[in-house]
């Protein structure tokens, strides 16, 4: 276990370094000068020239990358072009709500495909499995986008029974809080059961075909306890490695959603850092969802070994 | 209740192929008729009628600057074709060559492109989308090739791992000792025999671009006014929610009865085209 452990280590930490490599390549094209941006049009060639060399923007692109990795590796994520403020204050009150709404989306997420995906497996070829294949169906048609409009539509336009969107803070009220969440994490939670649902309900199946469940049924074993006991457990790696992969799309589409609610978190910073050529906070920003989106795979390939050992012989 | 046995996992797939032939033919059937008529002209504002109910004039109404829904919507069905072919298209034809090299070749090379394409993963999609947007500038033409680059990896994995499949196969053999190169045995015998699960998998992408578009529109780095995009209207229908909320029910149900009809014709496709491919694992979402 050791060996696998330090040799999905190294796989961990050269994606890191490959991931910074590309994330600061792309974003070092972006058109316009980052010292423009901050004086505005205005200011004379002699002053972006002096904002330009303070910044380090003349320095060599290696240079730059090797400054900002340091930084990064020592906590230090600058200074904000636009907000002109710490890029860390920045990120961490945006994480406050996004890492809130990313866990509960999930949390819905895999709720619903578990059992979404049990009650189809134990109805397999009946009505029942046909209507939850059906919704997973039009689920996956669904823009995660739309969905938030029309839950606003219809929980806040016509029901009134939360917000349209904003976020009014962790203090005083924090249950108020948690109801400005409950949409946005509906939308991007139940587009992603529809994928892990399909998921949920093949592995199972897959499961039951295996002999030790017909040795169970043998035994008179019920079949909620097959289910639950026996075919799960087995069924676990799939979905988990799904769970992981979908990680991904949940971390991107929280950028668009945020946007549908107007909620000040992650996925918004990096919109209007991107508008605002913000080069800093943006790359700041991708990294921290990148290495988010690896670490999770990465602890996913540990839970899947430690379920199924079998795996760590596997390339 | 007793957990069955699986068995076919689907009952009636000819049912859902129809439908998603049926709604892919309305998709084009409307990005056909929208190049040469349209009920009025897509971008015209006509401001005293704004915000109209739908009527015999115009049968979706009207958006907040008096143009016409329907006009848009079929407008909008172009741009979504429009992308799903180009940004397929770019997918494909680099995906499957670096696929087809690497089998070919393999050794280093196969594994350097092979862990290339599992590295581009880690980047969310859209997030690469945007950034590659942003970096070349918004504008529908980019949208387009950064989604096309989303799609190489997708297409270079399949078609290696599909065609490791058909190198194993003895006619292969025979076609080496025959006298032919890795180029005439990947136009001749490869190719021919994963097409079916690469057209299968291209619907299945075509669906994702369609979806990304719409999201990149929606946030202002795709399709720019005044011309029409469905996502576009969605960020323009948000605005009017509380007054006009039909306005964002219609491009949202344009987007997805597309890519259910997308999805349905890839399962459909699956199942016509080669059973097998269940087996070996292309079982879709």
């Amino acid at each position: 276990m050791t060996s696998y452990l330090l040799q999905r280590l190294a796989i961990l930490i050269a994606t890191l370094a490959l991931a910074s490599l590309v994330i600061f390549t792309v974003l070092d094209i972006l058109p316009g000068n980052a010292a423009q941006t901050m004086l505005g049009a205005s200011a004379t060639p002699e002053t972006v020239a002096a904002l330009t060399h303070k910044l380090g923007l003349d320095q060599p692109a290696p240079l730059r990358y090797l400054f900002w990795i340091g930084g990064l590796l020592r906590g230090h994520l600058g200074l904000s072009y636009a907000y002109h403020s710490s890029i860390f204050a920045l990120i961490t009150a945006c994480l406050a709500i996004s890492a809130p709404l990313a866990v509960l989306a999930m949390l819905i997420a895999g709720l619903v495909a578990l059992l979404a995906g049990m009650a189809a497996a134990e109805r397999h070829g009946r009505a029942g499995d046909t209507a939850i294949m059906v919704a997973s169906q039009i689920g996956l048609a669904i823009p995660n986008f739309w969905f938030g409009i029309m839950l606003v539509l219809v929980f806040a336009v016509h029901w009134r029974l939360a917000p349209s969107g904003g976020f009014p803070g962790w203090e005083p009220n924090p249950v108020q809080a948690l109801r400005a969440l409950v949409l946005p994490a509906l939308a991007l939670g139940l587009v992603q059961a529809a994928i892990l649902t399909r998921v949920t309900r093949t592995a199972l199946l897959e499961v039951l075909h295996e002999d030790f469940i017909r040795t169970a049924r043998a035994k008179g074993l019920s079949p909620h306890a097959i289910i639950w006991r026996h075919a799960l457990p087995n069924a676990l790696v799939p979905i988990l490695t799904i769970m992981g992969l979908q990680l991904g799309n949940l971390v991107a589409g929280a950028v668009v959603v945020e946007n549908v609610f107007t909620l000040p978190g992650l996925g918004r910073l990096i919109f209007q850092s991107i508008s605002n050529r913000d080069t800093p906070v943006v790359a700041d920003c991708v990294m921290l969802l990148v290495a988010i989106v690896i670490g999770v795979n990465f602890l996913v390939d540990l839970a899947c070994v430690a379920i199924d050992p079998r795996l760590r012989t596997q390339p | 209740m007793t957990p069955s046995l699986p068995r076919s996992p689907r009952r009636n797939p000819s049912a859902s192929l129809a439908l998603g032939v049926a709604l892919v033919l309305l998709l084009v059937a409307m990005a056909a008729l929208a190049l040469f008529w349209t009920p009025f002209p897509p971008a015209a504002i006509d401001v005293p009628h704004r915000l109209q109910f739908p009527s015999r004039t115009h049968w979706m109404g009207t958006d907040a600057l008096g143009r016409d829904i329907l006009s848009r919507l079929m407008a909008g069905a172009g741009v979504s074709i429009k992308v799903g072919v180009i940004a397929v298209g770019i997918g494909a034809f680099f995906g499957i060559m670096l696929g087809l090299l690497a089998a070919s070749v393999k050794g280093r090379l196969e594994d350097i492109i092979m862990q290339l394409s599992d590295f581009t993963f880690a980047f969310p999609a859209l997030l690469t989308t945007i950034m590659l947007t942003e970096t070349f500038g918004p504008g529908i033409d980019n949208a387009i090739l950064a989604i096309g680059i989303y799609n190489v990896p997708v297409f270079a994995k399949l078609t290696r791992a599909l065609a490791n499949n058909v190198l194993a196969r003895e006619f292969i053999q025979s076609a080496r000792v025959s006298g032919r190169g890795p180029v005439g045995i990947a136009c001749h015998h490869i190719v021919p025999n994963i097409l079916a699960a690469l057209i299968v998998q291209a619907t299945i992408q075509f669906s994702i671009a369609v979806l990304a578009e719409a999201a990149l529109s929606y946030l202002g780095f795709g399709t720019q006014p005044p011309e029409a995009s469905w996502g576009l209207m969605l960020s323009e229908a948000q605005n009017f929610l509380f007054v006009a909320p039909r306005l964002a029910v219609f491009p949202g149900v344009a987007i997805a009865l597309s890519v259910l009809g997308l999805n349905l014709l890839g399962d459909g496709l699956r199942d016509a085209l080669d059973p097998r491919l269940r087996k070996m694992g292309y079982d879709g979402p």
